[in-house]
C-alpha cells in the first residue's frame, strides 16, 4: 500500500502525459493539460514545505543551543519578514488584486536591497573561484587542455574591446580571423556540435530514465521502507 | 560564537556611525536601504579573505529570505490563480472577470489533497504520505520530459545536424559555409562516437573517438570562457552599485 500506490500514481499520470501527445482529444489532451496545472500547484506546495522545513531544522538548531545557534536566528528572521511582507502585501494594495512587486512595497524593497544584493554577489564571488580554477585548467599539459585553453581564450577576448582592438588591423580578406569573428565562429559551429553530441547523449538519458520509472523498475525516487 | 558576536556588533556599530556622520557631509548616498544592499553585498565579499562572521550573516540571510521569496511568488502567482479562484471563482472578481462568472470547478481539490499530503513529509508519524504527491510530481515530470526530450533534443537535434554540406551561393561553392557545415555534421557524429562504449576504440573508430574528444574540449572551453564572463558582468554589476549607487564615484 505505502508503496504500490504511489507506483500507480506515477505509471497513470506519466502514461496519460504521453498519450495526450498522439491522442489529444476528451478524455486524454484535456487530463494532460490539468496534470500539468495540477504539477504547478503541488510545486508551490513544495516551495511551502521548504519554508516549513527550513523553520524546523534552524527551530531544533535554536532551542538546542547548536553551535552557531545565531545565525540560524538570522535565517529564521529573514524568512519571516520576507514572508510576513510578501503574504500580507506590506506597503502595496492589499487584497487579492495588489501587485506583489509593486514599486515602494515592503516585499519589493527586500527583494531590491536585501535578496538582489545577496544573490547577485554570491554569483559575483565565484568569478574569483572560477580564476583561481582556470590558472590550473589553463595548464596547457598536453593537446585536449590545450585546445581546451584556445576555445575559453578566443571566447573571453572575442567579448571584450581589447580582443577587437587586437586584430582590428588584418585587412578585410582576413576579416574571418579577427577575434570577435573566431568567437563567434567557434560559438556557433564546433561548440554547437560538442552541445548537440551531449545534448543527443542526455536525451537519450533522461528517455530511458522516464521509461523506467513510468514502468516502476526505477524506484528510489520512493525513498526508504522505513519512511 | 561569542568572539563572532562582538566582531558583528562592531562591524554594524561602524556601518551605523559611517552612515550618521555621512548625513552631517551628504558626501555619499544617504538612502538608508542602499546602504543595507553595500553591508550585505561587502559582507559577501568578505569571504574572499576567509570565512568570517559577516559572510556568515549574510549567508544564513540569504537562505531565510531567497526561501521566503520563492513561497511568496508561488502563492500569489500559481495557488491563488490557478486554485484559489478556480474552486471559489468570485474571489478574482476584481482582477478576472471572466474567471469570477464561470463555475467552480472541484477537480481542483486533488491538487490541494496531494499538496497538503507532500506537507506530510515534516510529520514525524506519517512522511509515506507524501510519496502520493511525490509520485504525481516523478509521473507528470517524466511524462513531459519524454516527449520534450524526444522531439526537441533528440529528433530536433538530429534534424538539425542533417544539413548541406556543400553549401551553394548564387551557384558558386561558398568554401567558409560548406567548412563549417562539414565540422557540425563530423563534430556531431565524432562527439557521439565518443559516448558509445559497446566498441573499444581503436582503428578508424579510434581516430573518430579523438577527434570526438577534441570537438567535446572545444564545447568546455567555450562553455568555461561564456560562465567566465557572465561571472564577471554579475561582479562589474556589484561593483557599479558599490561605487555608483553607493559611494557616488561614478554615475
Amino acid at each position: 500500500m505505502r508503496r504500490q500506490i504511489p507506483l500507480v500514481i506515477t505509471f497513470i499520470v506519466g502514461s496519460v502525459l504521453i498519450i495526450s501527445v498522439f491522442i489529444p482529444h476528451k478524455p486524454f489532451g484535456r487530463l494532460g493539460e490539468n496534470f500539468s496545472v495540477y504539477f504547478d500547484i503541488i510545486a508551490v506546495f513544495a516551495f511551502i514545505l521548504g519554508g516549513g522545513n527550513l523553520l524546523r531544522v534552524h527551530g531544533n538548531r535554536i532551542y538546542r543551543k547548536h553551535k552557531d545557534w545565531p545565525y540560524s536566528m538570522v535565517t529564521v528572521a529573514g524568512f519571516l519578514v520576507m514572508m510576513i511582507a510578501g503574504l500580507f502585501k506590506i506597503g502595496g494594495s492589499p487584497g487579492i488584486t495588489g501587485d506583489l512587486t509593486e514599486p515602494g512595497s515592503m516585499f519589493e524593497e527586500l527583494y531590491m536591497y536585501v535578496f538582489t544584493p545577496l544573490m547577485a554577489t554570491m554569483f559575483a564571488l565565484l568569478a574569483f573561484f572560477v580564476a583561481s580554477a582556470s590558472y590550473r585548467a589553463f595548464r596547457a599539459k598536453n593537446r585536449e587542455a590545450t585546445i581546451l585553453l584556445l576555445a575559453a581564450f578566443v571566447i573571453l577576448l572575442g567579448r571584450t574591446p581589447f580582443g577587437v582592438k587586437l586584430t582590428s588591423w588584418l585587412p578585410g580578406s582576413l576579416s574571418f580571423l579577427e577575434i570577435p569573428n573566431l568567437a563567434t565562429w567557434i560559438m556557433s559551429v564546433p561548440n554547437m556540435a560538442g552541445q548537440r553530441a551531449i545534448l543527443i547523449g542526455i536525451a537519450l538519458g533522461v528517455i530511458a530514465m522516464a521509461l523506467r520509472v513510468i514502468l516502476g523498475v526505477e524506484r528510489t525516487y520512493l525513498g526508504a521502507d522505513s519512511d | 560564537m561569542r568572539k563572532d558576536l562582538v566582531w558583528l556588533f562592531v562591524g554594524v556599530l561602524f556601518f551605523g556611525l559611517l552612515y550618521i556622520l555621512n548625513w552631517g557631509v551628504k558626501v555619499i548616498s544617504t538612502d538608508l536601504l542602499v546602504w543595507v544592499g553595500a553591508f550585505l553585498t561587502l559582507a559577501i565579499l568578505s569571504f574572499l579573505y576567509q570565512d568570517n562572521p559577516f559572510y556568515k550573516f549574510a549567508e544564513h540571510l540569504f537562505v531565510g529570505v531567497s526561501a521566503a521569496y520563492w513561497m511568496c511568488m508561488g502563492f500569489w502567482n500559481t495557488l491563488v490563480p490557478n486554485l484559489i479562484a478556480k474552486i471559489h471563482p468570485p474571489i478574482v472578481k476584481g482582477v478576472l472577470p471572466a474567471i469570477a462568472e464561470k463555475p467552480p470547478e472541484y477537480w481542483y481539490i486533488i491538487p490541494a489533497i496531494l499538496g497538503i499530503m507532500l506537507l506530510m513529509r515534516l510529520s514525524p508519524k506519517a512522511p509515506w504520505i507524501s510519496r502520493w504527491a511525490l509520485a504525481f510530481i516523478v509521473g507528470t515530470t517524466t511524462g513531459l520530459n519524454l516527449v520534450r526530450y524526444l522531439r526537441s533534443d533528440f529528433v530536433g537535434q538530429i534534424k538539425s545536424t542533417l544539413i548541406p554540406v556543400i553549401v551553394l551561393q548564387d551557384g558558386s561553392l561558398t568554401i567558409g559555409g560548406s567548412f563549417s557545415n562539414i565540422v557540425v555534421v563530423l563534430g556531431v557524429l565524432c562527439g557521439l562516437i565518443y559516448f558509445f562504449f559497446s566498441k573499444e576504440h581503436k582503428g578508424m573508430f579510434g581516430v573518430a573517438s579523438r577527434v570526438g574528444i577534441y570537438i567535446l574540449m572545444i564545447t568546455f572551453g567555450a562553455s568555461f570562457g561564456y560562465t567566465v564572463m557572465a561571472r564577471i558582468s554579475l561582479l562589474v554589476g556589484r561593483m557599479r552599485f558599490l561605487l555608483g549607487d553607493w559611494l557616488q564615484f561614478v554615475q
